[in-house]
């Protein structure tokens, strides 16, 4: 049953890990090299299984060890991991071109703690987040959880300072507590359908109580580790202590794993076992975390907590496709274009954030500060970074023809067309105060500089056409409405979300 | 009532005093234990699914021995990285409270942060 390309599925999520253990080895000499090998390695594997899933228009199934499910472990790659491989390979690199200049250990300096680790826990993370995409049962999908929160924990406290200690310690709590939940719920279903292989599940799984409490403690668990809100307070902190690289890896990157897990659990072990109320509350605590988080973000004085809270905010569009699948399998209307917006979101966020965060980085080491108030100058001196957080924010705001304009085209409208006329009212008002902060800081940052002020420190020409690369990337996404194949649905099943048992 | 039952409720017990410990404790330490605490429960809910699963003449299923025995590991590490970042997080400021307003350590403190 393993499928061609199968082999590409375990590539992909051992290279990352590989290269951890050659990186530990070889030491800080070798490991920035050894990271841009594994980079080349990943993003051809990503490719591969893309390609593989195009040509055979199924899901790409492994066979760890040729044993199949329920006994075996299943690697399985649909439509939606492969466009997530390929993101995550891309975004991966980009941060990976910016931290060079960073964390770059060159020749002469010794080995030190922080680069040294930093690029370890890329590669870690990365390694976890492909074993999350194409996992094919849920206890492997708890063990990546797990390594995906063992890797990004650390890279909060790069620096070491008491502060971020503080909050990579309440990180860790939250996470740990949302994955322990998980695990009861995933006990909850082995204990009632005897296995906890994804596909077996979704032919077994009935809408009774154990069923509900199961996937209550589950999602509870989830949105914990994905900082949605109310849980969300761990995250503003956490990603704004961290040095700019590191704040990329985590809003871009390691929220998008536990947020693809609620996706795998809802729509392709449960369907038909969610109810439409549970859909809408989903969304009610989206549409709280897109007004919060963005208004929290309008009074921010530091830049790095500014684009923090707008994470909080751009979280709360990922949940908003939930309540817009469930109306639309409701009224029997095709349900792709929801699914669609809601992973084009997911892409256009990842790359627009770490377009975001990296060139906080750049504004930091120029200024010396990142106080949004006394941003003027850096138009000037960073042209292309201050382009690249405007396109970015663009991407954010929803302006064609970025990605975010796609995703919200499409959300909105499946929200008109299931007459939940509320998400989109929401989705417009979000836009608006994006609006505002993006404009703020770029405003401010095209006024001239007090005369006979010089930069801090000269930053390469290549670390700011890395995060212009990765704008852009956010900002033409809009160009996927030109595909001519909907990658999303390759290999998946068509079982709508509610009311089908 | 069997005896699987018997611990599939003490398991239940187990997961809502750790979850309280977690909620309502506000030191670190604490919530670290509560947060062992849960996953016990976890492990030994998955104990008596396995009990309750046996085969005729088997002692228990081992499908969840083998899950038990993987999360038990996993929230070993889990908990030997938290002790990590605590014991370095008093050793940096000299205090383990969560909240950000801590006072700033004293210059003695620093000789050795």
């Amino acid at each position: 049953m393993t499928t061609d390309g199968g082999l590409l599925l375990a590539v992909a999520v051992l290279a990352p890990f590989v290269g951890v253990m050659a990186g530990l080895a070889l030491g800080g000499r070798f490991v920035v090299r050894v990271a841009f090998l594994t980079v080349l390695v990943g993003l051809g594997t990503a490719l591969g299984v893309s390609r593989a899933l195009v040509q055979s228009g199924r899901a790409v199934v492994y066979l760890l060890g040729g044993w199949a499910p329920p006994l075996g472990v299943a690697l399985r790659a649909d439509g939606l991991s492969a466009v997530m491989l390929v993101a995550v390979a891309v975004v991966i690199g980009g941060i990976a071109v910016y931290a060079r200049a960073d964390f770059g250990m060159p020749a002469g300096t010794g080995e030190a703690r922080a680069p040294f680790t930093f690029w370890l826990l890329l590669l870690a993370v990365w390694g976890s987040l492909n074993l999350v995409f194409v996992s094919g049962d849920l206890f492997t999908l708890y063990v990546a959880l797990e390594l995906l929160t063992f890797a990004g924990v650390p890279l909060v406290c790069l620096d070491g300072k008491g502060e971020t200690l503080r909050s990579a310690l309440r990180y860790l709590l939250f996470a740990l507590v949302g994955s322990v939940l998980y695990l009861l719920g995933a006990v909850l279903l082995y204990g009632a359908y005897g296995t906890l292989d994804i596909a077996l599940l979704a032919a077994r799984v009935r809408p009774e109580p154990i069923t509900w409490v199961a996937a209550a403690l589950m999602t509870t668990g989830l949105l914990a580790k994905t900082a949605l809100f109310p849980l969300h307070i761990w995250l503003p902190p956490a990603h704004a202590g961290a040095p700019a690289a590191a704040s990329a890896v985590l809003s871009a990157l390691v929220v998008k794993g536990s947020w693809f897990l609620v996706v795998r659990l809802w729509f392709d072990v449960l369907p038909g076992v969610i109810t439409r109320p549970s859909a809408q509350l989903l969304g009610a605590l989206g549409a709280s975390a897109i007004l919060v988080g963005n208004v929290v973000a309008l009074k921010q004085t530091r830049l790095k907590l500014l684009i923090a809270y707008s994470t909080v905010a751009q979280i709360g569009y990922l949940f908003l496709m939930f309540p817009l699948v469930a109306g639309l399998d409701a009224a029997h209307l095709d349900s792709g274009s929801a699914m669609t917006g809601g992973m084009l979101q997911a892409i256009s966020h990842a790359t627009a954030k770490a377009a975001m965060f990296l060139a906080a980085g750049l504004v930091y080491a120029t200024l010396g500060h990142d106080r949004v108030a006394d941003l003027r100058g850096i138009g000037r001196a960073l042209p292309m970074t201050v382009v690249a957080f405007a396109l970015g924010g663009a991407s954010l705001i929803g302006l064609p023809p970025s990605g975010g304009f796609l995703a919200k085209w499409l959300l909105i409208s499946a929200a008109v067309a299931t007459a939940q006329w509320w998400w989109a009212l929401v989705m417009l008002v979000g836009g608006l105060l994006t609006s505002a902060y993006v404009f703020l800081v770029v405003v401010r940052a095209m006024a001239p500089a007090e005369a006979g002020w010089v930069p801090k420190a000269r930053v390469p020409r290549y670390q700011q056409v890395a995060v212009l690369a990765l704008a852009l990337c956010s900002f033409l996404l809009g160009a996927a409405a030109l595909c001519p194949i909907n990658v999303v649905r390759i290999g998946r099943p068509h079982v709508a979300l509610v009311g089908s048992r | 009532m069997s005896t699987p039952t018997l611990f599939g409720l003490s398991a239940a017990v187990l997961v809502g005093l750790g979850l309280y410990g977690v909620i309502a404790h506000p030191q670190p330490l604490r919530k670290i234990v509560a947060f062992n605490v849960i996953g016990s429960g976890v492990f030994l809910l998955l104990g008596a699914i396995a009990r309750r699963g046996a085969a005729a003449g088997m002692g228990g299923d081992p499908v969840p021995q083998a899950l038990l025995i993987t999360g038990i590991v996993v929230a070993f590490s889990a908990t030997a990285l938290a002790i990590a970042l605590l014991l370095r997080l008093f050793g940096e400021t000299g205090s383990v409270t969560l909240s950000s307003d801590a006072p700033a350590k004293a210059d003695g403190d620093k000789a050795h942060g």
